[in-house]
């Protein structure tokens, strides 16, 4: 069987699980058997609803009260092992790469980080990953029984349909060392990587107060925020929305870049983006070379009327 | 205390990505090599950090590679650090690297051990955490922020959509990223002094690669920009929508 491992935050199920989810059952189905669900504590949403996304069945361990990378991977490990999986799937999300790691591991399980595509089984198991920021691809051959796969955000679509999976709690005890001093958290849980939009701007923008422009243009469009490495070494945005080869990898369906000229460190980052739209004043910009939309223009006039076109059209 | 700060060798951010032999092979020709930018900017130097802040501290650095990751060692040693270890392999399977690593731990008793968030040629993001494992350490990943308080490490890591802190202690395994520390630019004293400074090779233990890389491929090229009129925004809300059906 398949076990696929679900992130949950604060009580709810991240996309990027959903997605890891769907993968997990069309590995199944790729195999010839089935794909269950793993939740470590408790769930502000019903469970059950899983089986929208093709499990039957679903296993909730109750227990550890934060995150605690040493701890979790007993968790998974020994449910694995209990359950017999042949493969154990993670979302390749901030808490999936801390786990996945550990898991593969603790199970001698041959791990495929950042995958990007089903495995090809014709001739053994071979995912498809990201590699070089970015900038190509690998297929790596997975060489042992149990096989560990973490899946890049963006990658694969969750599938809706229709079912109910059985939820099964158990409750065990932890030692866990790492404890939660404090958190501090922004408006969403989302994070950049799993934007299915994202705008973002460069130094092109001259200042941190003419980001309001992008901000409302983020707004209608209800997409991430990001930014080159400049704007965040100066401070004038947050590093967390730093992209690019030494900041956030992206791969959304959207990503429109704002007087960003679109060095090779920035493309690493971002050049999976399914569509790129490049505004930018001087058409000589690199970025160009990238994008699929371009305008050649003024940010600052051009910017204000794509967000009201886009209200118009809402 | 003792820390060791786990180093690797990557082509430098503007290296050509191209491969040979069937495309089973990494192009390295003309290739400059760096250290790995999370070894270097974020864990070596907030480990540098520590180690100014307290002279009894005794920092390490590792590198699993061939006798090519010297020089890199080299210039990890001009930043800072007492001695450089070299595990003589070269391997592309994480957990081959990692099993070196741990061993080299084992017997060297490290409070802290710092890698990178990831490599920017493999994208692994999962050394740490192996290392971890097979010490059965506690790890933090993704670290913004690193202070160490007697046998008690406070870690800031980063979190969907925020920050969190958290009170680990020591031995533990810790990933930086952004945020640990600034990047810095070794002096000529530290150049001078690097080449003096002990850089052991060791040979590996024996360990099965879990993984094998069969072959690579490069995205499929871009079709070409289709500019639009910067008068015209309306003509390129309606290509987003209906063309790229991407909005
Ligand atoms: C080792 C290394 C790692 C790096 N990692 C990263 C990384 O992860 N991410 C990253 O982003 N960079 C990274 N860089 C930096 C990178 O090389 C570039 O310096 C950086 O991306 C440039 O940022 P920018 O495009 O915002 O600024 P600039 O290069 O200054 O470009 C500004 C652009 O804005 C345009 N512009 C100006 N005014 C306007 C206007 N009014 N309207 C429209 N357009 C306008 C200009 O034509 C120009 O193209 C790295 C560099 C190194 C050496």
């Amino acid at each position: 069987m398949i076990l696929v491992f679900l992130d949950n935050v604060s009580g709810s199920i991240k996309k990027s699980s959903l997605e890891a989810l769907s993968y997990g059952v069309a590995v199944a189905k790729q195999l010839g058997t089935e794909a269950q669900a793993l939740v470590i504590g408790s769930a502000n949403s019903d469970l059950t609803e899983l089986g929208n996304y093709g499990v039957s069945k679903v296993h909730q361990v109750t227990g550890p009260e934060a995150f605690d990378a040493q701890a979790y991977a007993r968790i998974v490990s020994d449910k694995s092992n209990e359950l017999n999986a042949s493969v154990v799937i993670f979302s390749h999300s901030l808490m999936g790469k801390a786990l996945a790691s550990r898991v593969s591991a603790r199970l001698k399980a041959g791990l495929v980080t950042g995958a990007v595509a089903l495995p090809d089984t014709s001739n053994g198991f071979v995912v498809k990953k990201s590699v070089f920021s970015g900038k190509a691809f690998a297929n790596v051959k997975i060489n042992t029984a149990v096989k560990a796969i973490s899946l890049n955000p963006n990658a694969y679509t969750a599938v809706l349909g229709e079912g109910k999976a059985e939820v099964t709690t158990t409750t065990v005890s932890v030692d866990a060392k790492v404890k939660v001093v404090s958190s501090t958290k922004s408006s969403s849980d989302r994070t950049l990587t799993e934007s299915e939009i994202v705008v973002s701007a460069g130094r092109g923008m001259k200042g941190p107060e003419n980001w309001g422009m992008i901000e409302e243009l983020a707004d209608v469009l209800d997409a991430g925020l990001a930014c080159s490495r400049p704007v965040a070494d100066a401070h004038w945005r947050p590093h967390h929305e730093h992209v690019g080869q030494t900041g956030v990898a992206i791969a959304p369906n959207l990503y429109i870049a704002i007087g960003i000229s679109g060095a090779i460190q920035h493309l690493a980052g971002v050049n999976r983006s399914k569509v790129i739209v490049v505004i930018n004043k001087d058409p000589e910009a690199p970025f160009f070379k990238a994008a699929d939309y371009g305008i050649v223009g003024d940010a600052f006039e051009v910017v204000p009327k794509l967000t009201a076109a886009l209200k118009v059209g809402a | 205390m003792k820390i060791l700060v786990c180093i690797s060798k990557t082509p430098d951010t503007t290296a050509k990505i191209a491969f040979t032999d069937n495309n089973t092979k990494y192009d390295t020709n003309g290739v400059q090599w760096i250290i790995n930018p999370y070894d270097e900017w974020y864990a070596l130097v907030r480990a540098i950090e520590l180690k100014e802040a307290d002279a009894s501290i005794a920092l390490h650095l590792i590198s699993v590679g061939g006798a090519d990751a010297e020089p890199i060692l080299r210039k990890a040693l001009a930043l800072g650090g007492d001695e450089a270890i070299r595990i003589n392999i070269d391997s592309d399977d994480s957990f081959v690297i990692a099993t070196q690593i741990a061993e080299a731990a084992k017997t060297g008793g490290y409070d802290l051990i710092l890698t990178g968030k990831e490599t920017i040629d493999h994208n692994g993001s999962s050394l740490g955490g192996m290392v971890a494992e097979l010490l059965d350490l506690p790890y933090v990943s993704l670290a913004t922020k690193l202070e160490l308080n007697g046998t008690t490490a406070n870690v800031t890591r980063e979190i969907d959509g925020g920050q969190e802190l958290n009170e680990v202690p020591t031995p533990v395994v810790i990933s930086a990223q952004k945020g640990m520390a600034e990047a810095r630019i070794p002096n000529m004293r530290g150049i001078m002094a690097a080449r003096t400074k002990p850089l052991k090779v060791v040979e590996p233990v024996a360990c099965e690669a879990l993984t094998t890389t069969v072959s690579f491929e490069l995205p499929p090229a871009k079709a070409g920009v289709k500019l639009v009129d910067a008068e015209n925004v309306q003509e390129l809300v309606r290509l987003l929508k209906e063309e790229a059906k991407a909005i």
